[in-house]
């Protein structure tokens, strides 16, 4: 394993931390201008480009280390990922029971059907070096996806209690009485994905392609496979955001078919924003 | 102990009000028949006591008002008669039936209930009016919308859209939406505090007909004495989550004043 990380560290490492002294010394004179200006940021930004520089070499050392180990590895990389994923989430639905668990089953529901069907269809290479940065990314997603579904199917029902309940007083199942909320929630957190989709290649060529075209592949090949990428991030994104609603649904309702999620409860546990 | 042993109409001056002084008084009618029972209903969230054991019974073609200052409970006692909240001690009896062994959903059906607000869902007054049938897979016909309609004195409504519709209006449409379900006890939370005047009376008329047209129980939350005077055979004052008198209702407001 040191073997692994000895060879990672060559020439192109020093070339890399010359380079990182010149940005740093850019952001230098940014600093300096601002505090022309009176703009006294000298102290943070010292921190900031300390941590940022540590923080970054850091995470190559431990990939150095981890790109070449075991497809086991890879899982568990990607099993602790889910988890940070959904207690990130889970802040959205603060005094909730169980509301970390909702989410982790339901990242893991997304992202993990998707994984798994793009190791059985080949478009992605049980290699760790492969896993870890495309599940990653369809993680990061999907747990933006769940955060978005819950905080806004949340918001909904608030906002739509005496709907909600006068469909439960026109003896409507509590799955009725939600439906257009929950359908609201679900659209909503696709959204961003869409979007994404439709400008994929015009507003932005994302990185997976474009690490791809500096490493050698065909330009042609690497933007199909952005989209394959792209397409199983909305793919995983829809998962997660139906399965979550329908888990929270469930949550919000007595085994009476009583409302339990109200503006003073909801008020009780605000909901902390997530990072 | 409660008196009226004669189930006191509203052209019933004789009948006695009562102070209900101790809990849990239990209020004896037997002449018609009991529709709705509430026995000891209490609702406590956290500390705070919201109702606190109420019993009180009320008979089939009945109208009974409750009143009290804000935050008496009586929005919270009428949310525990068709099951919306769960009470912390208590049942209530529909048709001497412990509602805790029907469905909520039929409960809801059979313990309609109109309120504040009428909270029409976005589209069409017939799809408002079809949507409780619609919840037990029953298709209203054109022609029971229409009379339904008729009924509540907006002939030729069915295909506006809510969003076009005055408060008044969306209110009688809230109501027929409640009838289009046939239930057997009406529940209105101040269906009226949100109305003009003309509005407000045409809706206490059409309360009147239609539940002595079909021999319905009816339970109406008003902060309006007058109103209740107009509505209501019988009268329940509530004051800090209790019931503190039962009675004719010009007894009980003349005895409360």
């Amino acid at each position: 394993m040191m073997t692994e990380l000895k060879n990672s560290i060559g020439s192109d490492v020093l070339m890399g931390l010359a380079q990182a002294i010149g940005a740093i010394a850019l952001c230098a004179a940014v600093v300096l201008l601002c505090r022309w200006h009176a703009v006294r940021v000298e102290r943070e930004a010292a921190v900031s480009l300390a941590r940022g520089l540590v923080q970054m070499v850091l995470v190559g050392i431990v990939l150095a280390l981890l790109l070449h180990g075991s497809l086991l590895v890879g899982s568990l990389i990607l099993m602790m990922m889910t988890v940070a994923a959904a207690n990130t989430a889970a802040r959205r639905l603060k005094g909730m029971d169980g509301a970390l668990l909702l989410c982790f089953w339901s990242i893991a529901a997304g992202a993990g059907t998707v994984i798994a069907a793009m190791l059985a269809t080949e478009s992605l290479r049980p290699e760790i070096s492969m896993l870890v940065p495309v599940g990653s990314m369809i993680i990061a997603n999907a747990m933006n996806s769940c955060a978005q579904a819950v905080e806004r199917f949340r918001a909904e029902i608030i906002a739509h209690v005496g709907h909600i309940e006068a469909a439960l007083s026109l003896g409507a199942e509590p799955a009725v009485s939600v439906a257009p909320y929950l359908q609201s929630a679900v659209y909503a957190s696709l959204l961003p994905r869409l979007d994404m989709m439709k400008s994929l290649g015009l507003v932005w060529i994302p990185g997976v392609m474009a690490g791809m075209v500096v490493s050698g592949t065909s330009p042609v090949y690497a933007g199909i496979y952005q989209f394959i990428v792209v397409a199983m991030i909305l793919a995983a994104s829809g998962i997660t955001g139906l399965v979550v609603t329908v888990l929270m649904r469930s949550r919000v309702f007595s085994t009476a078919a009583q409302l339990t999620l109200r503006p003073a409860e909801a008020a009780r546990s605000k909901p902390e924003r997530a990072e | 102990m409660m008196t009226t042993s004669t189930p006191p109409t509203r052209t019933d001056p004789q009948a006695t009000a009562s102070r209900a002084g101790s809990s849990g008084q239990v209020e004896n009618r037997s002449s018609k028949t009991v529709e709705l029972e509430a026995r000891h209903l209490s609702r406590r969230v956290g500390q705070r006591i919201l109702v606190q054991d109420v019993s009180v019974q009320a008979s089939s073609g009945e109208i009974i008002a409750i009143v009290g200052p804000s935050g008496a409970g009586k929005s919270s006692f009428l949310r525990l008669l068709n099951r919306l909240d769960e009470p912390t001690s208590g049942t209530v009896l529909l048709r001497s039936e412990d509602y805790r062994s029907i469905r909520p959903q039929e409960l809801r059906r059979r313990i309609g209930m109109v309120m504040q607000t009428a909270y029409l869902f976005p589209g069409t007054v017939s799809a408002n009016i079809a949507f409780g049938p619609r919840q037990r897979g029953e298709v209203l016909a054109a022609g029971q919308i229409a009379s339904l309609l008729e009924r509540v004195g907006l002939p030729g409504f069915a295909d506006r859209d809510v969003s076009h519709l005055s408060g008044g209006e969306a209110q009688r449409v809230a109501l027929a939406r409640t009838l289009a379900n046939a239930p057997e006890v009406l529940l209105a939370d101040e269906p009226t505090s949100a109305l003009d005047e003309a509005s407000v009376r045409g809706i206490e008329e059409l309360i009147l007909d239609i539940i002595q047209e079909r021999q319905m129980t009816c339970v109406i939350v008003t902060h309006n004495r007058a109103q209740a005077t107009r509505l209501a055979a019988r009268t329940m004052v509530m004051e800090a989550s209790r019931l503190i008198a039962i009675g004719p209702t010009r007894e009980v407001l003349h005895n409360d004043d």
